[in-house]
Order: C-alpha cells, then sequence, then structure tokens
C-alpha cells in the first residue's frame, strides 16, 4: 500500500489540519516511507490473538457516571474567555472584514 | 557539601532546622543560573517560579518550626515536563499551541510532590507534545545535553533528565509513551523509571496516546527515583485507569543482596548490530549481579523486531483523537478565519509543528476507512503478542530482565533527520510501554565519553523488584556507573 498525494489531501481535511500545497508530495513521501516499515506486521500470524485496547487484563476499568467534582483552582469566570447566565462564551468566528487583523 | 545529598537526606535536614529550605532552593536557582539551564544555555528550562518556590520554602520551615509530622520531600526542589499541569507556570507541551496555557486544575502527581513536601521550582523542555527522541521537536528550540552540549538530552523528557544531570534538582517528573524517561536518563547518565501502567495518576498529564502513557520519575540516583515514585504512586479518583493496588516501600529493600532472584537476558535486546562496546557494559553489569546472588538465564522475548512498527501505528493513531481537541476554541492558540473549518485548520496548521502534523496525519490514516483493519487493528494484534511474550518469560520463574535502555549514547543535535531513524531510539523501551509492564534505567558506564544506560523490566506492579535489583547493581557499580 503506497499513500498518494490525494489520500495525504483527504486525511488532512479528516485531521482539520491546513496543509500548504507545495508540502503536500514531502508529506506523502515521509508517510510512505514510515508505512513501508510497518508492512512487516501483514506477515504475522495474529489469528490466534484478539485485538488489546489496554494494558490490564481486566480491560478498560469504568467507573460510575457522573464522575468527580475536578477541583479548580480558580472560578470558571476567571479562564472563560466570557460567560453570560452560567455558560461559557468563545469567541465568535471573525468576518471577512476582520480576518487578518484578530488573531488570538 | 548540599550538593551532593540525596534527596532523602536532604529532607531529613531541613525536617531538623541544620539546612534551610530557602538556602536549598536559592541553591538550585543559583546552579540553574550557573550552568545556564535556560534558553540562552542548555535550555532544559522553559519556565521558573522563583518566587513560588521560596514561599513554599518558607511554608515548609514554618511547619516544621511548628512542631508538624517530616515530610519524606520536605523542601527538596524538583521540576516538572511541560506537560504535566501546575497552576502557576504554562503547561506549554512545548508548543506553539498551548504556548501561554495555564492550567486551572493542578495535576494530582504535582499534588501529591507538594503533599510530601517536594517544591516545584520549573517546568522543562520536551518533544512537542512527548513526540520525539531528542528534545530536538520543542517549539521552542532543541535542549542540550549538559555532559556535552553538542549532543541531544535524550527525549521527549529531554528537559527534565538535563536538569537532573547537571545538579540543578535531586528528582524530575517526565511521561512516557514509548521511553521517554529511560531513554533520556542513559543518554544523560541518570536514573530513570517507568512505573506500571496504572500505577501513577495520569490526572492532568496532557494526553498523547492514552493506552501507553505514564509519569515517570528521574533520580539522581535509585535512590532518589524510589523516593520520588513512591511520593505519586497510588490510586487517584480523578483517573480510572489508575489501579488500586497497594503501594509497596520501594526503599525497603535498598541493602538487600540478590540471593534467589532470577534476571532474564532477552537475546532480541543484544542483537549482532548492537554497539559492542554497549553490549559489553551491560554483560559486565549481569556478571556483577550475578556476583551479588542472582542466577541470570538467555530469554526470549520474540516479537520484539515488531515493537516499533506497532507502537508507531499505535501512539500515533490514539494522538490523532486525543491532540483533536485543540481547536482554536477551548485552548490556547486561535487563529482567526471567516468560516469555522478554516479557523480549525489555520489554527491547528500554524500551532503544531512537523513532527506532530506528521503523527496526526499518520495516526488518522491508520484509522481511515479501508486502512483500519491493515494497520491499526494488526497492530492491537501483535501488541498482544508482545504481551504475551513478557508473561511467558515472568511466568517461568524470571523475577527481572536486564537489557540495554538505547542502541546508542547520546548523538550529536541535528544528525538524525529520517524520522524512521529517530522512531529506532525507542526500539529497546517501546516494548515495556506496549505491555504495560514497569521499567527503569540506570546508568552502568560510559562509551565516548558519554553515559550508557542499563534497563530493568520487571513484571505488573512489581516495581519493588525492580528498585531492589537497581539499588543493588548501582552500590555494585560505584564509580564505575560514570566511567
Amino acid at each position: 500500500m503506497s499513500v498518494t498525494e490525494d489520500e495525504v489531501r483527504h486525511v488532512a481535511t479528516l485531521a482539520r489540519l491546513g496543509l500548504d500545497e507545495s508540502r503536500i508530495p514531502t508529506i506523502a513521501a515521509e508517510l510512505n516511507g514510515i508505512l513501508a516499515h510497518m508492512e512487516v506486521l501483514s506477515k504475522v500470524d495474529t489469528s490466534i490473538v484478539g485485538p488489546v485496547t489496554g494494558v490490564g487484563a481486566a480491560g478498560t476499568p469504568l467507573r460510575v457516571d457522573g464522575g468527580n467534582q475536578i477541583p479548580l483552582a480558580r472560578p470558571r469566570e476567571a479562564f472563560a474567555p466570557a460567560m453570560r447566565d452560567g455558560l461559557l462564551l468563545v469567541p465568535r468566528l471573525a468576518t471577512h472584514e476582520d480576518v487578518d487583523v484578530e488573531t488570538a | 557539601m548540599e550538593a551532593t545529598l540525596s534527596a532523602a537526606e536532604l529532607a531529613k535536614r531541613h525536617a531538623l532546622g541544620s539546612v534551610a529550605p530557602a538556602e536549598t532552593v536559592k541553591q538550585a536557582f543559583a546552579r540553574a543560573s550557573e550552568i545556564r539551564a535556560g534558553p540562552q544555555g542548555l535550555n532544559a528550562l522553559l519556565s521558573t517560579d522563583r518566587e513560588a518556590a521560596l514561599g513554599a520554602a518558607d511554608e515548609v520551615s514554618r511547619l516544621h518550626r511548628e512542631g508538624n509530622r517530616p515530610r519524606p520531600l520536605a523542601g527538596v526542589p524538583v521540576v516538572v515536563k511541560a506537560n504535566i499541569a501546575t497552576l502557576t507556570m504554562p503547561t506549554s507541551c512545548g508548543s506553539r499551541i498551548l504556548e501561554h496555557y495555564v492550567s486551572p486544575f493542578e495535576s494530582t502527581v504535582v499534588t501529591r510532590l507538594r503533599a510530601a513536601g517536594a517544591i516545584v521550582i520549573g517546568k522543562t523542555n520536551m518533544d512537542e507534545f512527548a513526540m520525539g527522541s531528542s528534545t530536538e521537536n520543542s517549539a521552542f528550540g532543541p535542549a542540550k545535553n549538559p555532559l556535552d552540549p553538542t549532543r541531544v538530552p535524550g527525549g521527549s523528557s529531554g528537559g527534565s533528565a538535563a536538569c537532573v544531570a547537571a545538579g540543578i534538582v535531586r528528582i524530575a517528573l517526565g511521561s512516557e509513551t514509548g521511553g521517554s524517561v529511560r531513554q533520556p536518563a542513559s543518554f544523560c547518565g541518570v536514573v530513570g523509571v517507568k512505573p506500571t501502567y496504572g500505577r501513577v495518576s495520569r490526572y492532568g498529564l496532557v494526553a498523547f496516546a492514552s493506552s501507553l502513557d505514564q509519569v515517570g520519575v528521574f533520580g539522581r540516583t535509585v535512590d532518589d527515583a524510589a523516593l520520588g515514585l513512591g511520593a505519586i504512586a497510588g490510586r487517584d479518583r480523578y483517573d480510572s485507569t489508575s489501579a488500586d493496588v497497594p503501594v509497596d516501600d520501594y526503599r525497603a529493600l535498598a541493602d538487600r543482596d540478590l540471593e534467589g532472584v532470577k534476571i532474564g537476558r532477552p537475546r532480541e535486546y543484544f542483537p549482532e548490530s548492537l554497539d559492542a562496546r554497549i553490549r559489553d557494559r551491560c554483560d559486565a553489569s549481569l556478571e556483577l549481579l550475578r556476583g551479588l546472588g542472582a542466577t541470570v538465564r538467555d530469554v526470549s522475548l520474540p516479537h520484539t523486531e515488531l515493537a516499533i512498527p506497532t507502537y508507531y501505528i499505535i501512539a500515533p493513531a490514539e494522538a490523532s483523537s486525543n491532540l483533536a481537541r485543540f481547536d482554536g476554541v477551548r485552548y490556547g492558540l486561535r487563529v482567526n478565519a471567516p468560516a469555522l473549518r478554516d479557523m480549525y485548520e489555520r489554527t491547528r496548521s500554524e500551532g503544531f509543528g512537523p513532527e506532530v502534523t506528521r503523527r496526526i496525519l499518520l495516526g488518522t490514516y491508520v484509522l481511515s476507512a479501508g486502512y483500519y483493519d491493515a494497520y491499526y487493528r494488526k497492530a492491537q494484534e501483535v501488541r498482544a503478542l508482545i504481551a504475551d511474550d513478557f508473561r511467558r518469560v515472568f511466568d517461568s520463574g524470571v523475577n527481572v530482565l536486564f537489557t540495554p535502555t538505547a542502541p546508542t549514547p547520546a548523538f550529536p543535535l541535528g544528525t538524525r533527520s529520517d524520522p524512521y531513524d529517530m522512531y529506532l531510539s525507542d526500539i529497546f523501551t517501546a516494548t515495556a510501554n506496549l505491555a504495560g509492564i514497569p521499567a527503569l534505567s540506570l546508568p552502568v558506564g560510559r562509551v565516548d565519553g558519554m553515559p550508557v544506560g542499563g534497563q530493568v523490566m520487571a513484571s505488573h506492579f512489581d516495581e519493588a523488584t525492580l528498585f531492589r535489583v537497581a539499588y543493588a547493581l548501582e552500590r555494585a557499580l560505584g564509580e564505575d556507573a560514570h566511567r
């Protein structure tokens, strides 16, 4: 299997990464170089094992839904960009007019 | 005089009042200044908080004056990696995207260190989001090895290792996903321990690959590392994956010989291609261990050669999911754009460096439709085989394994440009993360003037035996560990 430049664009879209078009051939070559080393896995007989998703024999531990109150060092208002009626307000998206001057 | 004391002895003197904690803290900052640990020098420290550290030192003194019970790390300065949440210094993860991010909550490990009396004096440089083996991937420039500043300190916890090796602190926290404590410990000539998965809380450790990540401890000596790990280990209600398993006293077996201990020498960790000088150092250590009463025998972990391909599928896959949260909305950097998707893409592209971008793409690819079974599912199955290798060996009666920590000593800055070449630095360490077992690196000598680490690995939650062997070997090596 080899990664095409179109697949790099597709994966970048999935990962919400805006890649400069000029970097795509290099990234495709790098990914192919790395994935070539992964091909050895396809030759391994894994029919006797199931996949593991963690390292403990007991599997993923669960806790009671609801969890613990996380102690914050400062009230939410102190680190939220803004609050209204107890809700966090995130910055609004820029408009076409202010996109060039507004960076966080 | 205090510079040569162990952390335990230093804490004792603070408690007795014969050494003032504030003086110890000032000495740590003086040492950092003397060896230029900041950006203009070793670049090991990204931020410090002198005022808070001196305030904490005064608090330690006050508590002792008032007759409070002595604490194991009373007044001992420590540094922590920049991906571990603290309340007063940025938890930048070595990344532009979190450059100014100060956590609103504190990691459990830092809370526990402070409860034990330790004083956090700074945050250390690291490969961005812990992705790297040299600390060259930091957005804030590479850290350098204090033993030879033309060489890397290892990574990704290179800043923490460098601070211990340079004598700024005796104990430091790092994090491990594939060897990021043990490999820099080996490169810098200090002790580094990765505990069993679940031994230490990950609450407040910024996630890279959640099924592999653990907080680890650096120490100038085995005893320093044992003391540090003892302070942070144990169940935490804020981390469901932390295990409810009793914590042993890791310092209890410090003086024991090794009568009855069975040590395995896995042949896959001593390949023909291994630098003969590193092989000789490790075999000499095995001879010493035999002389202390241990029995040593060859064992096989046949799937070892599959560890790097397996690790570099699973870790990027988990990273691609974990790092999705850095999107310009909730944390750190935000680069505005007319539409939401453009804002996400511009923020992430400007915020993440090349290695993080590469791994997010790789992880997204191996999880994507059509490739999931061939890569991700297959890697998870091979991970089970790697874990079975260890289980079989430990079930056969072997107590610990002994191997080199890394295939080379610290290499010169800027000499590993091929990503996969860099990944091979983790060849002897990633297996322990994949299997979830504890492992420790300690200095066993030098090659070309640079330190070489020997690695001890044990079965799940048997850190006590890990430390027993490490204490004994450190004692037997004496000054030979550093020459």
